[in-house]
């Protein structure tokens, strides 16, 4: 019986650059950025790092394919780097690999980038390419991000007769809550709180979603060093050390997209991986032991169904406890404590690895009171990437 | 015996009223107001002559076998492809066989006509097998031009068979005059004109007339066994004078849609008789012309059959689907005729892999997708491996033709982000009636008219179109049903 990764890796250092329309930053500048934060944490220096995972999702924009970018730039002393893409997910693939690597025993400390440059496209949103393939953008809609996600709300007020309206309502609150957190954060992309009506009354971009549901395409790095809990424990004498308790990744097997069990009320992936997440990381009531989450907030609407497929709100309930403030900075559960994909930004392959870098910090009390949740022992990041159809779903628990 | 077993039709449901066009362009031709009258059908942003010769196709087809098709003829003077057969394009949107004859008949108006004569004699040449004729045209006038105010889009089909004869065909009289009254180069979009005066005095009252009196003497007929004489003709003083000229009763010259529809080309005279078909009665005796640098006549007699025909109203349905396209800068924008900003999006490269297209052929131009043998899982795309999780059998699948299984809205979105000529981009999940699902782009509708569990069914519309090489590509789309011609 295998034993999962819990307890087997811990996280040496950390570095997330702010989030933001970088127009004067190369991706060289922004890897650099995050690598010199992230060694420092980790208070090792460049030579010690054996390998690592490089994850992006949209290479042709700016960082090209393979791991020689990474490694260019760098300049890293000839060892293994690869590139790595699942999706928007990207992050936590990097991330997942570098774990593997150090539990393994193949390598001691491992480092793990993220990294998204798309504001050099010319246009807003992301860029518009064949990432299913060639035959599928031959059959497939005229679509985007924004449309396929904002189905989830067509197909959940369907199944639960539940209004149009109590689900903008909603999603209203999640926008609301996450500008409040953003604007908190100094490394957030858009740092402004905005008003209920100002989101709502927003023009709309894909029905039922306006243009304040959607989160921000934004330019960032972020970065992990991954060692062993000992290694960790003897560099760190004096700092309590975050290890990974879980680290669970699903991928759509094509059900929700052409079988008939599929709900499209929520996404499947998450429902899975969490599953099995909580399991390796022995959490038996997530919606009390859960401290913080991060969650793969691209649309208002996906954290919405999100909190019902992480097991934290029952079916058909998470518009009550969404309104309630049970996810709120203040609530039981905090989510996007850093102003989520909504606010801190969405460079693709590093939102997985930001996210961590949020849980990572807040487990150490390295926040501002303001914004920080105390006394939190237990943080979950979950990223998604593709759309509810076909999608891999990445969940990671972290704690001391 | 040989002839037309049944007939069906195709009108866009955007409709232009001439007052709109009018009110745009009346400053630069102001006599326009003489012709203002009425509608014109006007194809949507993502129909074109192969998309409405594929809906007349199936219109016609509905209660009829695809197996005993051997031909496909495709009349229009608007083919997408120069040189790509685009009467394949039809016959594969058809699901018809693959051993059959496909010609595209073009190069004038009277195309439709020459092709239903080339069935016709197909059929009674080998006295076994079915053809197809679909004809369509989606013709262009510059802005203000007479032609953009005249110029309707439509098609019509007919099926041509030995079995089952509704209208009987009984002999023909065509001639070939390089008369030309109007003309388009190998280059131009739009049509052009010579004098009207010429057109009318010296084309329609000259030639209709003697298309008429050619079929009489060489048939020994009189003008007066005829119940109805179609042809085109959009100039209203020329039809007067030629029923006068006949001394045709006027009530014998069928209406020539123009003020509903306006003049589908190749198509027209086909739609007409479609249009009559509607309502002849065994026994009729019709004279059919089609005009254009000379003339076909076609002498035909309806016989009993035409009574035990399922759903006859095959135009009229699509007549009274009407929808008001409100706005003259709209027809230009999905015409490509004013060039519109739909941003840097829409500058994607779509370029066609002819090669992968081939190997998906089935799945992409009939929807065909398959059914597990082990399970009875229908799926799509097709699949090597059943999807169903219980069930996982390799290879063992039936194919299965979905394109007119329909299904239902599972979820749906309008996009604005989506780069379209015609935004909102209107999508959605879909439930295929038999099992299966698919994200399908909607047409011919508005957020307004989805809700979920609602029926659609597929259409075959423009997918894209690749402006770099001048290539478009088809696919089916989603139309909620009540939109839709039942």
């Amino acid at each position: 019986m295998a034993g999962g990764i819990k307890d087997k890796v811990a996280i040496l250092g950390m570095g997330c650059t702010k989030f933001n329309e970088h127009w004067e930053k190369n991706s060289s500048d922004l890897i650099l950025e995050a690598f010199q934060e992230c060694l420092a944490d980790a208070g090792i220096n460049k030579g010690d790092i054996e390998a690592a995972w490089v994850g992006n999702h949209l290479d042709e924009v700016n960082i090209g394919k393979g791991g020689y970018y990474v490694s260019g730039v760098l300049h890293l002393p000839m060892i293994g780097v690869t590139r790595v893409d699942n999706f928007c997910a990207s992050g936590t693939e990097a991330f997942r690999n570098a774990c593997y690597a150090v539990a393994s025993g193949a390598y001691d400390v491992a480092l793990s980038v993220g990294i998204e440059k798309l504001k050099d496209t010319g246009y807003g949103g992301l860029p518009d390419s064949p990432v299913f393939g060639q035959f599928v953008s031959l059959i497939g809609p005229n679509g985007t991000a924004p449309g396929y996600f904002a189905q989830l709300a067509t197909a959940y007020a369907a199944k639960y007769g539940i209004s149009m309206d109590k689900i903008k309502d909603a999603i209203t609150h999640i926008s609301w809550k996450s500008h409040q957190n953003g604007a908190m954060n100094p490394r957030a992309h858009l740092r402004k709180p905005v008003s209920k009506e100002q989101i709502k009354g927003s023009p709309y971009v894909a029905y039922p979603l306006g243009l304040f549901d959607c989160c921000g395409v934004s330019d960032g790095a972020s970065m992990a060093i991954i060692t062993t809990p000992e290694i960790a424990a003897r560099l760190k004498p004096d700092q309590d050390i975050i290890k990974v308790k879980s680290l669970q990744i699903s991928v759509s097997s094509g059900e929700e997209a052409m079988y008939d069990n599929w709900d499209g009320a929520g996404v499947v992936t998450t429902q899975v991986a969490s599953r099995k997440a909580y399991e390796e990381a022995e959490i038996d009531n997530p919606r009390e032991q859960i401290d913080l989450m991060e969650v793969h907030d691209c649309f208002s609407i996906t954290e919405m169904v999100t909190m019902e497929d992480l097991h934290i709100s029952p079916p058909g309930k998470a518009p009550d406890d969404i309104l309630e403030g049970f996810y709120d900075l203040d609530g039981q559960v905090p989510c996007q404590v850093d102003g989520g994909l909504k606010c801190f930004g969405h460079p693709i392959g590093a939102s997985g690895l930001r996210m961590i870098y949020e849980v990572y910090n807040q487990l150490l009390g390295r926040w501002s009171e303001e914004r920080l949740v105390k006394d939190a022992e237990i943080g979950l990041t979950h990223n998604l990437g593709g759309i509810p159809n076909q999608n891999v779903c990445s969940v990671a628990i972290f704690g001391k | 015996m040989v002839g037309i077993s049944m007939y069906g039709g195709y009108v866009p449901s955007y409709r232009l009223n001439r007052m709109t066009v009018f009110a745009a362009m009346g400053w630069l031709n102001p006599a326009s107001m003489m012709i203002a009258a009425g509608e014109k059908a006007v194809a949507n942003f993502d129909e074109d002559t192969i998309t409405m010769a594929v809906a007349a196709g199936n219109s016609c087809l509905e209660n009829k076998s695809r197996e005993k098709i051997e031909g496909l003829y495709l009349a229009t003077t608007t083919a997408p492809f120069k040189e790509r057969q685009n009467a394949n394009i039809v016959a594969d949107a058809l699901c018809l066989k693959d051993d059959i004859r496909t010609a595209d008949f073009t190069g004038s108006l009277k195309s439709g006509t020459s092709a239903l004569l080339s069935a016709i004699e197909k059929v009674g040449f080998q006295q076994e097998g079915d053809v197809l004729v679909s004809a369509a045209d989606c013709r262009l006038g510059k802005m203000g031009s007479v032609q953009e105010m005249f110029f309707g889009d439509a098609a019509a089909s007919f099926l041509i068979s030995n079995e089952d004869v509704a209208v009987e065909f009984k002999g023909s009289f065509s001639a070939a005059y390089d008369f030309v009254d109007h003309l388009r180069g190998a280059n131009s979009n739009y049509d052009r004109q010579w004098e009207e005066r010429w057109m009318r005095d010296e084309g329609y009252e000259r030639f209709i007339p003697e298309a008429i009196d050619g079929i009489c003497r060489k048939y020994g007929v009189t003008i007066g066994d005829f119940s109805k004489i179609i042809y085109p003709c959009y100039y209203k003083g020329a039809r007067k004078g030629i029923t006068k000229k006949l001394g045709l009763e006027p009530e014998k010259v069928q209406d020539d849609l123009q003020e509903d529809l306006g003049d589908s080309g190749s198509a027209h005279p086909l739609i007409m008789l479609a249009k009559y078909l509607e309502e002849a009665k065994p026994g009729d005796k019709i004279l059919l012309i089609g005009y254009g640098n000379g003339f076909d006549a076609l002498y035909m007699e309806v016989n009993e059959n035409i009574e035990k025909l399922n759903q006859r109203s095959k135009v009229s349905a699509y007549l009274s689907r009407r929808k008001e396209l409100d706005k003259y800068t709209k027809y230009l924008v999905w015409r490509g005729i004013a060039p519109a900003e739909v941003g840097m999006r829409g500058e994607e490269d779509r370029l066609t892999r002819w090669s992968l297209v081939w190997r998906n052929r089935e799945a992409i131009n009939g929807m065909q997708g398959v059914k597990c043998e082990e399970c009875g899982t229908q799926q799509y795309p097709p699949q090597r491996v059943c999807v169903n999780p219980d069930c996982g059998a390799i290879d063992k699948f039936t194919p299965v033709y979905l394109a007119r299984k329909g299904g239902k809205i599972f979820s749906y979105t309008s996009d604005m982000l989506a780069s379209s000529i015609n935004p909102p981009a209107i999508y959605g999940n879909i439930e295929i009636n038999g099992g299966g699902r698919m994200l399908m782009d909607f047409t011919d509708c508005t957020l307004d008219d989805l809700e979920v569990g609602k029926s659609v069914n597929f259409t075959y519309r423009i997918k894209f179109y690749d402006d770099k090489r001048d290539t478009t590509f088809y696919y089916w789309k989603a139309v909620p049903e009540s939109e839709e011609v039942s």
